[in-house]
């Protein structure tokens, strides 16, 4: 009795002892993070005289109009390109699930721009749908246009146009690499008798398929959701600079030689890392429900 | 667990199922889509690649009108930092796939192997870092990183790459260890061989698939961070990421295009040396497509 006792006592104290590095590190330089940044957010900062914690900052980011209206932009950013990717991708699993000639080969390279840098797709972006770009170049070819100008702003313009073209470029093949394993996985089969029972071809995707893939992906959503929302790079090459996505604001308001600003900036860090712990919550509701089924 | 977990080792393609009720119909169009897609994801390398041999390239042209090989030259130059942007963005990659080997397999281990109190508390606390986008957590670390002396170095460069990659290998590993049965160590170990023997010749073969895949990954999250190092290096810290943008800014489009290149190649060899296992390099894949 008193041996199986130490026995588990032992085995609890490997288990720790696996897992003390990595949690030590994540707490360190995750929760770290995160905490630093909200003690600077309420303008506690003792080193430079700020010992009176307030939220002074809160109050000014949500009073501020360029705040308001960059919050507005990036929700609108993730919520579109998370939309527009995951019908997408949904129906490029579709397409790429049966075992068709060169099916190897096109699953490749549907892989290949998951290897692919956001940056180096946001810079080829640019080069192709800019208004001196390769598409703009073939309107003129066409005789759709006649000059660059004339070509409709996809770049630094108010709707996000290339940003979201950029997203949506690289995170249909994220959702639909999943979207395709599960379908793989399953096969054809619930689907063949849904049709033999008399379901009509989209009643057999509505009730079959969809609850088959819609947790998978409904995670992988979510997951593009935060991402979308939290990501600097592709808004600071192809975005506006007013208003720009949280995180560019976030970034400038930080880099501003007022120092005052920088708990405004910790501040906005505080709404990313909120809003994204929103996602992480219905992520993991997700990801368990499709462990049960 | 995760999805990564999920998808790497469970699933294998099954392609014995019946594909009557896809392959009958329309196949033009089922193949026009898949040329469409095709194209849309190939798009935004086209120009790149042209425009780094690119000598002339006006506007309406839809091609160069005039060839060079002055952006590769450039780029290859020893005098540019091009070559020491490289070699930085490569020894952060290294170290930071190191220690998440390090540290990365033996939490895996316990999390795929073992059931524990709180390990819902600790498998939250993994994916978390995934998730909360990293400007959020670096703008913080960074009042930190310069009290202790780390930003503005290539060690503090490569620490904080660890928030992104070091989640990313604990769950791939979590992935490979649930799919792993310990009894073999005991056997081996019930046979005489010592603790270390039994790491080296059963434990460490059986993971090595994965282990090869989730390591090669996490190089590549490392190599494509951008935002980490802009702030933690304070530019004094030059990767391939910063010059690429710097040049794509500046409107040097022929060297932009040839760092694209460059800065894709790793990524295009870790697709070739996985998609043996395709199933396996798939799912792992899917921890950069964030």
């Amino acid at each position: 009795m008193s041996s199986r006792l130490s026995d588990r006592g032992a085995e609890r104290l490997r288990i720790a002892a696996l897992l003390a590095p990595a949690v030590i590190v994540i707490v360190v330089l995750f929760i770290g993070g995160l905490v630093s940044g909200f003690i600077r957010s309420l303008n506690y900062f003792p080193l430079i005289g700020l010992d009176t914690p307030n939220l002074d900052a809160y109050a000014a980011i949500f009073t501020d109009q360029e705040f308001l209206s960059s919050l507005g932009l990036t929700l609108y950013i993730a919520f579109v390109s998370t939309l527009l990717s995951t019908v997408l991708a949904v129906g490029a699993a579709l397409l790429l699930r049966a075992p068709l000639r060169g099916t190897r080969l096109v699953n490749l390279l549907f892989s290949l721009n998951l290897t692919i840098p956001h940056l180096v797709g946001a810079v080829g972006m640019l080069f192709l749908v800019s208004q001196s770009g390769l598409v703009s170049r073939l309107a003129t070819g066409l005789g759709l246009i006649s000059r660059p100008s004339e070509f409709p702003a996809l770049v630094s313009d108010p709707f996000a146009f290339g940003i979201i073209l950029t997203y949506v470029w690289k995170e249909v093949p994220f959702i639909g690499v999943i979207a395709l394993a599960i379908l793989l996985s399953v096969g054809e089969d619930y689907e063949s008798v849904a049709r033999s029972l008399g379901a009509k071809r989209w009643q057999s995707f509505r009730f079959v398929t969809l609850p088959l893939i819609g947790p998978g992906v409904g995670s992988a959503s979510f997951i593009v959701f935060a991402f979308t929302f939290g990501a600097f790079e592709v808004p600071w090459l192809l975005g506006r600079t007013n208003p720009a996505t949280l995180p560019v604001l976030a970034f400038k308001s930080y880099s501003d030689v007022d120092l005052a600003n920088r708990s405004h900036a910790m501040a906005m860090a505080m709404v990313i890392a909120a809003l994204s712990a929103v996602a992480i919550v219905a992520y993991t509701k997700m990801s368990r429900r499709y462990i049960r089924n | 667990m995760s999805l990564n977990a999920q998808f790497a080792f469970d699933v294998g393609p099954d392609h014995t199922s019946p594909v009557a009720t896809t392959k009958g119909r329309r196949p033009v169009l089922r193949w026009a889509a898949i040329v469409g897609l095709l194209a849309f994801l190939v798009a935004p390398m086209i120009p790149l690649i042209f425009w780094s041999f690119a000598f002339r390239w006006n506007y309406p042209d839809l091609l160069p009108s005039e060839y060079s090989l002055r952006a590769w030259k450039a780029v290859a130059s020893p005098t540019n930092n091009v070559l020491l942007a490289t070699w930085n963005s490569s020894v952060i990659a290294v170290v930071v796939t190191v220690l998440s080997i390090a540290i990365g397999v033996p939490a895996g281990r316990a999390l795929g192997l073992h059931k524990f109190r709180g390990k819902r508390l600790v498998e939250l606390l993994i994916v978390a870092p995934i998730i909360v986008p990293t400007l959020a957590v670096a703008l913080g670390m960074h009042t930190l990183f310069i009290r202790y002396g780390l930003s503005n170095s290539l060690l503090g460069v490569s620490v904080v790459h660890l928030i992104p990659a070091l989640p990313y290998m604990t769950l791939v590993m979590s992935g490979v260890f649930a799919n792993y049965d310990a009894a073999f160590e005991s056997q081996a170990r019930s046979l005489g061989a010592s603790p270390l023997k039994t790491q080296w010749y059963v434990t460490f073969p059986a993971i090595r698939p994965g282990l090869v895949v989730g390591a090669l990954f996490t190089f590549l999250i490392s190599w494509s961070e951008y935002v980490l190092t802009l702030l933690i290096g304070g530019g004094q810290v030059v990767t391939l990421p910063l010059l690429l943008f710097n040049f794509a800014r500046s409107g040097d489009n022929a060297i932009a295009g040839a760092l694209a290149v460059v800065f894709v190649v790793p990524g295009v060899l870790v697709l070739l040396l996985t998609s043996k296992h395709l199933s396996t390099g798939h799912a792992a894949m899917g921890g950069t497509g964030t």
